[in-house]
């Protein structure tokens, strides 16, 4: 199915402004209910705009933005680092992956939020147990892509390699490791997604900074539209991540067969 | 005195100055099957390969022609009997050999360029150098402007032509080729060992090259080695191709010769066809 770029673009705005619209009818008339309670519980679309433009305005926005960026980019990339050496490990030493294999699937069926407050206690307030949460949901999805990565090296490509004369350190670096890494990137929207649920999840929990920090003291006070507020940031800010993780994984990727365009 | 001049002329100076670059002495290749027992592929089977000969090994699909190939190739371990590369006993991977694949074996991380300048790269040719060199060969093969294409931008007969480049840029004195038009439409087929045929008789390596397909053989070959139906496949005929090179492979099978030679192999091959067909079909 092709829609035409404008025609996409003008129903997704459409939708967009159908929710929006919605939401302000249901908080300001009397239609579903009072619009007291209505406005208590769910805010208003003007009030949450007047608020993210008060932060943006002030600037208290960009310190608790900037502190979750940094604890999603310490989780992503000592977790990323840590997956690709131990899936690595663990896919060229059969025995070791045998031996760890139930110990890694056990860690890996824990839900992770359980681990905050052990981290709080551990690591304390700071930067360090969010990123320690985050660490443990990036480093499994890295693992398991890698060692996958490395297994499913086609067979072909391998044996070709070794009659061009590679020996097992180039095997790794022109074989393995580009292999490997393709695997990784590919599940790149997953594992940096991840890094921020670990961040977030980890302030909201208990820190002195960051925007779980902000969504989690607008709801101790019933501040539905500090929530709310934070919520939209938190989201736009997602998106614009995703998009250039989009744009490093074209670069890097350019050498696989694009999908079809969706 | 002129009978015995002329005998020792027409067999002697070729067969002594002809060194064996590839020799199968007995060898058998066995797999270890799931069930705990073994799968005996190849029967003990001697071969030998002279240098600057081109043989084909032609045999009903599934005949274990390829794992006697991987054997010359170090890629298998035979279960008994020895291979010598150019005089001395193999171990480890063959260092002397190229082997162009039946399937896609470019690394599609790479581009055709890099493909190609791999096989100096690793053996120390700075990567500069490695690269200019490989467009050099690119062009050989007709394909100088796609050196910057990765493998799936390329076409299967494109890819071919990388890897054969890939191949011959590291000048092995042996070449093992398993089945490497196989994939391939006929013309392209065609045109392909056309391209062999030239890049061979440059300077003329010892090729051993494996096929289905009695005509290519014919084509291509100095000598075509006939392989039994599989399990314990074994060589049953071993005929030389007298037709004049340079060839046309285009017209050569318009050759009465040629037609003569291939009804005379075929003869013998058609039964091991038939023979894999009734065992395929009882199991």
């Amino acid at each position: 199915m092709t829609v035409k770029r404008e025609k996409l673009l003008a129903l997704r705005i459409l939708v967009g402004i159908g929710m929006i619209a919605t939401w302000h009818v249901v908080a300001e008339t009397s239609l579903v209910g009072d619009p007291l309670t209505m406005r208590f519980f769910f805010s208003t679309p003007l009030d949450v705009a007047g608020r993210i433009a008060q932060w943006l305005l002030h600037g208290t926005i960009w310190y608790h933005l900037g502190v979750t960026l940094l604890e999603a980019a310490l989780a992503f990339g000592i977790g990323s680092l840590s997956g690709v050496v131990v899936g690595f490990w663990f896919a060229r030493k059969p025995l070791v992956a045998a031996v760890f294999d139930p110990y890694v699937k056990a860690a890996n069926a824990l839900p992770r939020v359980v681990l905050a407050p052990i981290f709080a206690l551990w690591l304390g307030l700071g930067i360090w147990s969010k990123v320690a949460l985050g660490f443990t949901l990036v480093f499994f999805i890295v693992f398991f892509n890698v060692y996958q990565g490395v297994k499913e090296v086609s067979p072909v490509v391998l044996a070709n390699a070794r009659m061009l004369g590679m020996n097992e350190r180039q095997l790794l670096r022109h074989v393995y490791l580009p292999s490997a890494l393709s695997w990784m990137f590919s599940s790149l929207h997953t594992s940096v997604g991840f890094a921020m649920v670990g961040a977030v999840v980890g302030e909201y929990l208990g820190s002195a900074a960051g925007l779980g920090y902000l969504i989690q003291q607008a709801e101790g006070v019933f501040d539905v539209t500090g929530v709310f507020a934070g919520m939209f940031v938190l989201m736009a800010f997602v998106i614009l991540i995703d998009w250039l993780v989009t744009l490093v994984e074209r670069h890097l990727l350019s050498w696989r067969p694009r999908p079809a365009a969706t | 005195m002129a009978l015995a001049a002329a005998f020792s002329e027409r067999s002697e100076p070729k067969l002594v100055s002809r060194a064996v670059a590839v020799a199968l002495d007995g060898v058998k290749i066995a797999f270890g099957m799931p069930d705990g027992g073994t799968y005996e592929a190849v029967a003990p089977t001697s071969l030998n390969v002279a240098e600057s000969e081109f043989v084909a090994i032609v045999g009903p699909t599934g005949c274990g022609k390829s794992t006697l190939l991987n054997a010359a190739a170090g890629l298998v371990k035979p279960a008994a009997g020895t291979v010598h590369i150019l005089g001395q006993p193999l171990s480890g991977i063959n260092r002397h050999a190229g082997y162009l694949f039946q399937q896609d074996s470019l690394m599609p991380w790479k581009t055709a360029a890099q493909n190609v300048a791999i096989g100096l790269e690793v053996g120390g040719v700075p990567a500069r150098d490695a690269l200019e060199e490989a467009r050099d060969w690119l062009r050989k093969v007709g394909l100088g402007a796609f050196g910057d294409r990765h493998p799936h931008m390329l076409s299967g007969g494109q890819r071919k032509r990388v890897g054969l480049a890939q191949v011959l840029i590291r000048h092995p004195r042996i070449i093992l080729m398993d089945e490497p038009f196989g994939p391939l439409d006929a013309q392209t087929r065609l045109i392909m060992g056309e391209l062999l045929l030239d890049l061979w008789s440059a300077d003329r390596k010892a090729v051993m090259f494996v096929t289905h397909d009695l005509e290519e053989a014919i084509e291509l070959a100095d000598r075509v080695v006939i392989m039994s139906a599989g399990p314990a496949a074994r060589i049953i005929g071993d005929y030389a191709i007298p037709l004049a090179r340079p060839r046309d492979i285009a017209e050569i099978k318009l050759d009465p010769r040629f037609v003569e030679i291939h009804r005379q192999i075929w003869h013998t091959l058609k039964e091991e066809v038939l023979k894999g067909y009734r065992q395929s079909e009882g199991s």
